[in-house]
């Protein structure tokens, strides 16, 4: 299945902003993090078809998923 | 006889009253420069120094923030730009909590913080610069931690909160404290080129969602370190989300993140409501 990657803020540096990328049936948002690379403790938003999903939500064919990092300076 | 509401008057020149003439008044009359300015505003009469925020609010909306008491919770990054901000525009009374003093990695950002001041406390640096940029302002200095057992006294009289801290734990704590007050929240977090910036009205669970998936520890801060120009640009929305809610204008960032990256000049601005539904 056909899954668009979005990527914000750090975690484009050496990956990229938008990709359509290709992923087995019932591959979740964890699944996705990992194959990227993305330590989940520094996972922060993420979202599905703009709707708040966690990481283990499944993916379908077609979903939009953004993956923001977890901002806390001060 | 001569009072300070009539000599006040006297002295306004085209409806404003020159700082000169502000600080006359306060030597003459013996009160301080607070006294004279809530005297002119009552009337009327704009002190000088805030002439060019007036096409942006009235001299009633001007008494409106001189009579206002803000909290901001750190005194780092966002705190110092935070503070300066605030006391520039006339908000009359800022509490300022932060346990820290100045260290060397703080120059390249920390407003208030130089070599002279290393080692000293980021409160009483607060408080110096406050007095020097604009005396009618009260800033009270705490030097503390904040959290869910003094939380309540350190916001006590304040209408806002404001966030500058660097702890996302102690957030989530804030968050919960305000909603207990009933006061409203404004949240500012930074990492590198990053930011993000949103309003939390008492019940929404804005910083929980922001901060669902946190478990413990840092966010990519720790990694990404915190250039100069990132604290500014966040305090500064910060600070115009602070002063919509004083003066009840414009929109505000409830149930909104507002997410910015200065690398790619990129702008989103999410939906953070139901996200728990």
């Amino acid at each position: 299945m056909q899954v668009t990657v979005k990527l914000f803020a750090s975690f484009r540096t050496g990956r990229f902003e938008t990709a359509r990328i290709d992923y087995p049936d019932g591959t979740t948002v964890a699944d996705v993090a990992d194959r990227l690379k993305l330590p989940h403790a520094e996972l922060g938003i993420m979202m599905v078809n703009n709707r708040h999903v966690k990481l283990e939500h499944v993916l379908a064919e077609g979903d939009s998923l953004a993956l923001f990092p977890l901002l806390g300076g001060g | 006889m001569d009072t300070l509401p009539i000599f006040v008057r006297d002295r306004a020149e085209a409806q404003m009253l020159p700082w000169q003439r502000q600080v006359e008044a306060a030597g003459r009359f013996g009160v301080t420069m607070a006294q004279v300015e809530e005297v002119a505003l009552e009337r009327g009469i704009l002190p000088a120094r805030y002439q060019r925020n007036r096409k942006a609010m009235t001299v009633s909306d001007q008494l409106t923030l001189f009579r206002s008491s803000v909290a901001v919770i750190g005194c780092g990054g966002l705190g110092g730009y935070i503070v300066e901000e605030l006391a520039r525009l006339g908000v009359g009374r800022i509490v300022v909590v932060d346990p820290d003093v100045f260290e060397e990695h703080n120059l390249n950002r920390q407003l208030f913080s130089s070599p002279a001041n290393l080692g000293h406390a980021k409160v009483e640096a607060a408080l110096k610069r406050v007095t020097m940029v604009n005396p009618a302002v009260t800033l009270v200095p705490i030097r503390t931690a904040f959290s869910l057992e003094n939380g309540s006294d350190l916001l006590a009289g304040c209408s806002i909160a404001v966030d500058a801290l660097d702890s996302i734990q102690v957030r989530l704590e804030l968050a919960e404290v305000c909603t207990a007050l009933g006061i409203p929240l404004v949240h500012g977090a930074i990492a590198g080129w990053f930011g993000h910036v949103t309003t939390q009205f008492p019940g929404d669970d804005a910083l929980q969602t922001i901060y669902r998936s946190w478990k413990s520890g840092k966010g990519v801060e720790e990694t990404l370190g915190n250039p100069s120009f990132t604290p500014a640009v966040i305090a500064s929305l910060e600070v115009a989300e602070v002063c919509k809610l004083l003066l009840h204008q414009g929109t505000n960032l409830r149930g909104r993140q507002l997410i910015i990256d200065l690398l790619s000049m990129d702008v989103n601005i999410i939906d953070i409501r139901d996200a728990n539904r």
